[in-house]
């Protein structure tokens, strides 16, 4: 009916020159594998911090060689110092939260995959969607920045809550300027945030090829659909927090500081600002975040383990149901991050049933992913395998949800370890997993070469236990009453809890040196990794139905026609055991 | 994210016989638009919280603004915008109907009235700087932080009410020279209107309810 | 590699379990009225959820070892009865587990946040700043004076921002270091920042309650039993968090009236 030109253009030539092919690209999936580098950068750096601030719990006193070379106020010959602790942990949280789990799951796989799965030739906005990966980097440069001001990044946490975040110098090191880089930084990132989520949508929901109705979307997809709805209204939120929080900052107006504060030995000329209304404001961003980092995981684990188990999904409408019943509540429970924060002692009932009420759809979706096990005839691929890590290590966090869930237990739990290990295993490990899982399955379509399964198989191991050794021990931690965010534990009490911590450190160390097989299999493979075939692991959605890698326009410039859902393996009678979501081949149901 | 910038960005419409069609039958610029105004609904909504919230803990909040000039003004404010609808309204139907000129002239209305609330606004800010209103400044003796709210959400719509002025000028000149379609006049007539709608909203929850008589 | 997937989750599972069941790391003892019925609802939860982590990951194990057998031939197979049983299993298990965590737990969080302090507690003032604690009894008078935070001063020990000089009631008020308390006798703390966040935090007395800059946070308990237990901060509140702590004193009502004494008279 109506093509712009561009398209016109998108659609015959591929761009030559450099910049416009690999730098300032408007094809998904340059742009997905930039969100994919991106996020990988933010890891490393974000694993590294979490290195030192390990070996700076376990040895307090031990010099780290070079570390008076990053900030020679920060850790004066190499010991660093409690406020450069806290500094580390800010960005550490800062940047796997926002740069690792919210781009590797969701900007990353989803750009590149998203618009393969459905059929479609490119995103809805290709410039957008450009723009918004170059708005995330931009961020993510601004957030960097602040490890170079003069006293260093800020030493608020990733919550950032005021005033401590908001009064300036006079609250400590490092809340002056880097503070400020932290505020914007998260600014711009949640603009990028938008524009990719309304692309996502977009995208989702008018370029589906002839044949791909809702109910045969890959869950993949589905996760990063529901993904982007909740990102486009919590990240509505945090915009906003964040420019009043930059005000408050920098313009004099007090939203977040009441009055009669006295720091520094200095009365505060802030009056009439509300504490606790940035916790409302951050957390009702930061809740829905959580399932931002996991939801696009979900989705990937039971995209992939059908692949492997050789069977269908168990319950496809049931999972679906649930991602959406999940992003549904997620906007529910804010509340639960703030029972012992001085708000009305009432609301922790109101917040605390929709908290629990959540388990029932999370639980829901870990039963359907076991019984899809059940039975299966399991190929043990490396993807396979972080699979059924990602089933065992969700379990795991999710289970300390029912205790952080409840107002009673969480007067003793809040702020310590327990805390600590609960987002860990169900955010962080849980999401790291889909990823890894995600990322051996995927790399073959994405770069025509497989990767080594060997060599993925001891990452997988050694990731496995060693996120267990050094997550399920602060469970006991904060179950004796170990305070979080100490940069050293000198009480009489806590004293005899650091043997645990040595334990942990070492587990962590041991754990971060396993990725560097990750990251050697990620870079060999990539140049001298075994050429892959089209369809290496017999999937059955579109990007099996195209070369690997796809060319320019996905497809080749052939218009997909699906007539299955995503869901048909081990189909009885075929010539294989499964239907590619292309196969015109009627299915007979027994 | 300006209105000129998503009609800049390449959509891809076509929906031949090759498609799903879209579940909504509409443009994929116009449902953006809409997911747009959705999620901009929620900053908007969260700001009037942030301002509900504080008032609701301020004990002794006083009502700083008279009913002349600052609600009279207000009102003519909002005549304004009301009516810059009404044109858009016209502009939408004549570039339906085909009515290239008619949508123009239109259209040409509607960026005078967005002017006209803009200049008004602007006046009064710099009436209220004048009798000492700053950001962390009440000079009426009440809580400082009505004049941190007052600029923060004024200023927040004043903004989109610009960046709406402008994409209207740059979809009028796209529109007159064939560079655009009768399809993003009404996109942006979505994003006007609910321009409109949100001041709606500031007027009585910033002006009304803090006139005193 | 099915068995090995299998073997090394139940070793993970039962270690992690062991560990739990044996207490080697357990919350300290309990001294308050409010606390049991804490630690029996952490004691429900626990078995609760521990059996749905038992049953998780050994379920997922087991499947697992399963679904890696070369027979040949071997069809797969549908969980029986399909997604229906698992949901309707997670709706009414999950379901009972939260109906009776929510209605025997509210309780215990009703017991400590939403009760009312009897009216014979003892009052005390909290006030929380980078990076201590200071406590403030009324004196004799049995009155607090009036708060100006303009008249706050480290430097000559006014952390309250008392003004002695024209207000009678806080020329009496003590102003101390800990917190020191008879025993079995209610306590009435009211918290306030003079700066940014913090938080009060006894573990021995189960409770937790963050002090926010603004506000006057209410807070009561009664300690059961004579000892000293320390009091941290758990809200980031800067630098010197990981060190901002203060002691708890339960003595015996007389020992307490004495000291109380001693300290009026300074
Ligand atoms: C290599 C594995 C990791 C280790 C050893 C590790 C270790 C730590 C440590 C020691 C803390 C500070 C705890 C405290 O003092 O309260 C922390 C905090 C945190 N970590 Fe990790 N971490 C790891 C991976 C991740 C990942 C992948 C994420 C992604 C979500 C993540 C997210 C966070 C967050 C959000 C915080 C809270 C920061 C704050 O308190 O503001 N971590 N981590
Ligand atoms: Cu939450
Ligand atoms: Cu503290």
């Amino acid at each position: 009916m109506h093509e712009t030109s561009e398209h016109a253009v998108h659609q015959h030539a591929p761009p030559t020159s450099f910049i416009r092919k690999h730098i300032f690209s408007l094809d998904h999936k340059v742009i997905g594998k930039q969100y994919y580098g991106l996020a990988l950068l933010a890891v490393f750096i974000g694993m590294v911090l979490s290195w030192l601030m390990r070996i700076h719990l376990a040895w307090p006193t031990w010099p780290i060689p070079g570390l008076d070379k990053l900030s020679a106020v920060g850790a004066p010959a190499g010991v660093m110092t409690p406020e450069y602790y806290l500094s580390l942990m800010t960005m550490h949280g800062t940047i796997m939260v926002f740069f690792v789990l919210t781009n590797a799951p969701f900007a990353a796989f989803g750009n590149y995959f998203l618009p393969i799965q459905i059929g479609a030739e490119d995103m809805a906005f290709p410039r957008f969607n450009m723009m918004s990966f170059w708005t995330t980097f931009t961020a993510f440069l601004v957030m960097i920045a602040a490890f170079f001001v003069t006293d260093g990044p800020p030493i608020s946490g990733w919550t950032a809550y005021a005033p401590l975040s908001a009064v300036g110098k006079d609250a400590g090191p490092g809340l002056a300027m880097g503070q400020n880089l932290w505020a914007i930084s998260i600014a711009i990132f949640c603009i990028g945030s938008l524009l990719g989520a309304l692309n996502f949508i977009a995208t989702t929901l008018d370029l589906r090829t002839k044949g791909m109705s809702l109910s045969r979307m890959p869950y993949s997809t589905w996760a990063w659909f529901v993904t982007a709805v909740i990102s486009l209204l919590a990240f509505a939120v945090l915009l906003p927090a964040c420019i009043l929080l930059i005000l408050d900052r920098t313009a004099g107006t007090s939203f977040f500081i009441p009055s009669g504060l006295v720091l520094s030995d200095r009365l505060q000329p802030h009056a009439g600002g509300s504490v606790l209304l940035w916790q409302h404001l951050f957390w009702f961003f930061g809740h829905p975040e959580v399932y931002i980092a996991i939801l696009p995981s979900i989705g990937i684990v039971c995209h992939i383990l059908p692949v492997f188990a050789r069977k269908p999904l168990l319950g496809p409408r049931a999972t679906i149901g649930c991602m959406i019943a999940i992003g549904f509540l997620s906007y529910m429970v804010w509340g639960h991050h703030m029972f012992v924060s001085g708000m009305n002692p009432f609301s922790a009932n109101l917040f605390s049933v929709p908290t629990l009420i959540i388990t029932i759809p999370a639980t829901i979706l870990t039963l359907l992913l076991i019984g899809t096990v059940y039975g299966a005839k399991m190929r043990f691929t490396t993807p396979a395998l972080f699979c059924l890590g990602f089933i065992s290590v969700f379990i795991s966090g999710g289970i300390s949800g029912f205790f952080l869930a409840q107002p009673s237990l969480d007067t003793y739990l809040h702020a310590t370890y327990f805390v600590v290990a609960h987002f860990h295993f169900v955010m962080a490990v849980a999401s790291i997993f889909g990823v890894f899982a995600a990322t051996y399955f995927w790399f073959p379509k994405m770069y025509g070469r497989m990767m080594s399964d060997t060599l993925g198989k001891w990452h997988f191991w050694l990731t496995f236990i060693g996120v267990y050794c050094i997550f399920m021990p602060m469970h006991y931690l904060g179950l004796a009453g170990n305070v979080r965010r100490y940069s050293a534990f000198v009480d009489d009490y806590l004293i005899a809890l650091i043997p645990v911590h040595k334990f942990i450190t070492i587990a962590a160390l041991a754990t971060g040196a396993a990725q560097l097989i990750f990251l050697f299999n990620l870079i060999w493979s990539r140049f001298r990794g075994p050429i892959a075939p089209d369809n290496p692991w017999e999937g059955t959605s579109l990007e099996w139905s195209t070369t690997s890698p796809p060319p320019f326009d996905n497809f080749g410039g052939r218009h997909m026609v699906v007539y299955q859902g995503p869901n048909e393996y081990g189909v009885e009678g075929t010539a294989n055991d499964y239907v590619m979501q292309t196969s015109p081949e009627k299915i007979v149901t027994g | 994210m300006s209105e000129s910038e998503m009609a800049l960005s390449a959509g891809q419409s076509g929906h031949g016989a090759f498609m799903e069609p879209s579940p909504y039958g509409i443009q994929s610029k116009k449902l953006t638009m809409w997911l747009f105004i959705i999620s901009d609904a929620v900053t908007f909504g969260a700001i009037l919280m942030v301002f509900s919230y504080l008032r609701a803990g301020t004990p002794n909040w006083n009502a700083p603004f008279r009913f002349s000039p600052s609600i009279i003004n207000g009102m003519v404010m909002t005549f304004v915008l009301l009516t810059s609808s009404l044109t858009m309204l016209g502009a939408v139907e004549a570039a339906k109907a085909g009515r290239k000129a008619a949508s123009l002239k239109w259209l040409g209305g509607t960026v005078l009235l967005g002017t006209l609330f803009a200049v008004l606004h602007i006046r009064e800010w710099f009436h209220m700087f004048d009798e000492g209103w700053r950001l962390f400044q009440n000079p009426t003796g009440g809580p400082v932080i009505f004049g941190a709210a007052f600029f923060s959400i004024t200023g927040l719509h004043l903004m989109h009410v610009i960046s709406g002025v402008i994409a209207l000028i740059v979809i009028a000149i796209g529109y007159s020279t064939d560079w655009l379609d009768a399809n993003h006049v009404e996109t942006t007539g979505l994003y006007w209107h609910f321009v409109d709608l949100v001041w709606m909203f500031v007027f009585p929850l910033v002006y009304l309810m803090n006139a005193s008589r | 590699m099915g068995k090995l997937f299998a073997a090394v989750v139940f070793v993970i599972t039962l270690i992690s379990v062991a560990i739990f069941v044996m207490h080697t790391w357990w919350l300290p003892i309990d001294i308050s009225t409010t606390g049991p019925a804490v630690d029996r609802q952490m004691n429900d939860t626990m078995i609760g959820t521990g059996i749905l982590f038992l049953a998780g990951q050994l379920v997922l194990g087991v499947f697992v070892w399963g679904s890696s057998s070369r027979k040949s031939g071997r069809k797969i197979r549908i969980f029986p009865g399909g997604a229906t049983p698992l949901v309707t299993a997670a709706i009414i298990l999950v379901g009972l587990e939260i109906l009776t965590l929510t209605f025997v737990g509210s309780k215990a969080w009703g017991a400590i946040y939403l009760t009312p302090p009897a009216a014979n507690s003892l009052r005390v003032d909290v006030q929380a700043e980078q990076f201590a604690f200071y406590f403030r009894y009324p004196g004799p008078d049995g009155q607090f004076g009036g708060l100006h935070p303009d008249k706050i001063d480290d430097g000559s020990g006014n952390y309250f921002g008392l003004d002695p000089a024209n207000d009678i009631a806080a020329r009496d008020d003590i102003v101390v270091g800990s917190l020191v308390v008879p025993v079995n006798r209610p306590v009435e703390l009211t918290l306030h920042s003079k700066d940014v966040g913090h938080s009060f935090y006894v573990r021995e007395l189960r409770v937790q309650q963050d002090f926010v800059p603004g506000l006057d946070i209410p807070l009561h308990f009664t300690a059961t039993q004579t000892g000293k237990f320390e009091i941290v901060c758990t809200q980031l509140c800067g630098l010197g968090h990981y060190n901002m702590k203060a002691y708890l004193e339960v003595m015996p009502e007389d020992q307490w009236e004495q000291w109380l004494k001693s300290q009026a008279g300074q």
